[in-house]
């Protein structure tokens, strides 16, 4: 037999929200890397809009898959996955939790915002291990789309910087 | 209006598959690893794009084949327009088509292409069509990275060693006759700009030029200059080079000896 649907609400899904974390960075969750754009409940019916990230990123196809199995996980089947484009996601949106987790993860966050354009000035990058900002860009394109490659002067490590975008 | 605005965005889809596909064959045969990855980054970049740009053209496509009440169309999807048309069918830019040749051809390459599409999508992003501008909204964020890594890239090269200062220019003169294409419009885009839902992209050259001179002469490279006889297109309307056959052959064999194959 099955359970009858749960009262749904718009805390009960940002709530199961907070537990589906981005795959490739998988401390960061949906909420906080700013993903996750609108809840709505609509009779019962829960929309969730997401924005993609970058146009390419592979990870997209994934977190919609996981927001999916998490709701279905607490037993919530009426809902609908809306993707939209525009605005278009900046790192702007990144929550202060959701840079702090980056950093102790051993990312250094966005530095600098999009709005204001500072992000394309020649920006000081702190190490995320050592908090040296004596470090060098290595390639404006890291691990992933998302992130660029740096290298710490002083430890000598090298490190992902998520750019701004 | 209805089959311009397809084309139009057919075009828009093939330019940025056909480029991304181009640079992704770099992946594992970079200069070394972190540029390796830049590019295959940026491929992935206008894969990504290309997908937006061929999920919305497939809503034209099968609105389009309701209305002609056609049962015999199959119903398009992205990958159908990307994996099941034939060359004559690609509306790509010329130079998107182009081998990778070496490292300066292809820096020349996204030099100036990625040139082209940052003031592109920046006109774009106003258009009266609210999936056009969306796609293009997004897209100019990463072209941004694309238009700033490839400059860097032609300074160093341009100013750097004789022989790298030598293989930059050979590069820059070798596409330069590929850049007229960019900004003459095939009649899908006139219709298109007309009706403020594409761009006009004849008001598009001067602007694009003073960027690149710029750059060239950052570089201690020179601007070619203009032969009246020898401007490449073509590729808007689907005349193309054998280079697209080839580059097709190999990313559509899957689809075309296993239709309908998914993992």
């Amino acid at each position: 037999m099955q359970s009858p649907n749960k009262h749904i609400t718009t805390e009960l899904i940002q709530d199961i929200l907070s537990n589906v974390f981005d795959p490739e960075i998988p401390v960061i969750s949906v909420i906080d890397l700013g993903v996750l754009r609108r809840i709505e409940i609509d009779d019962q019916v829960a929309n969730i809009v997401i924005t993609p990230t970058y146009s390419g990123c592979p990870a997209m196809d994934v977190i919609t898959m996981q927001i999916g199995i998490a709701l279905e996980n607490k037993g919530i089947k009426n809902y609908n996955i809306v993707r939209q484009l525009s605005p278009a996601w900046t790192t702007d949106w990144i929550t202060e939790k959701g840079r702090q987790a980056l950093l102790a993860y051993g990312i250094a966050p966005p530095q600098g915002k999009v709005f204001d354009k500072s992000y394309l000035e020649n920006l000081r990058v702190s190490c995320p291990l050592c908090r040296s900002s004596n470090t060098a860009l290595l390639s404006e394109f890291g691990s992933t789309a998302c992130k660029a490659l740096y290298r710490c002067n002083d430890c000598l490590e090298p490190f992902d910087y998520f750019k701004c975008h | 209006m209805r089959q311009a605005l397809l084309d139009y965005t057919l075009h828009l889809a093939d330019n940025a598959l056909v480029m991304g596909h181009r640079l992704s064959e770099w992946t594992g045969h970079g200069p070394m690893l972190e540029q390796d990855i830049a590019l295959t980054n940026i491929a992935l970049d206008l894969v990504g794009q290309a997908r937006n740009f061929y999920q919305y053209a497939a809503e034209l496509a099968n609105k389009l084949n309701d209305q002609k009440r056609n049962s015999e169309i199959n119903v398009a999807t992205e990958d159908t327009l990307a994996y099941l048309r034939d060359a004559r069918d690609f509306k790509n830019l010329l130079i998107t088509e182009t081998h990778n040749g070496d490292w300066g051809q292809t820096i020349s390459k996204l030099f100036f292409f990625s040139g082209f599409q940052w003031h592109f999508y920046t006109e774009l992003s106003k258009s009266d069509n609210d999936s056009l501008s969306a796609i293009a909204e997004k897209s100019l964020k990463e072209v941004t990275y694309h238009r700033r890594w490839s400059s860097e890239w032609v300074i160093r090269l341009g100013d750097g060693t004789a022989e790298s200062k030598e293989r930059m220019q050979l590069a820059i003169d070798k596409l330069w006759s590929y850049t007229f294409e960019l900004f003459q419009p095939a009649q899908y885009e006139i219709i298109c700009a007309d009706l403020r839902i594409g761009v006009d992209v004849t008001a598009l050259q001067q602007i694009w030029l003073a960027d690149i001179t710029g750059v060239l002469k950052e570089a201690k490279l020179s601007t070619p200059v203009d032969q009246e006889n020898f401007k490449r297109k073509g590729g808007k309307t689907g005349y193309h080079s054998e280079e697209l056959g080839f580059l097709l052959a190999e990313m559509q064999c899957l689809q075309r000896a296993y239709p309908g194959c998914e993992w």
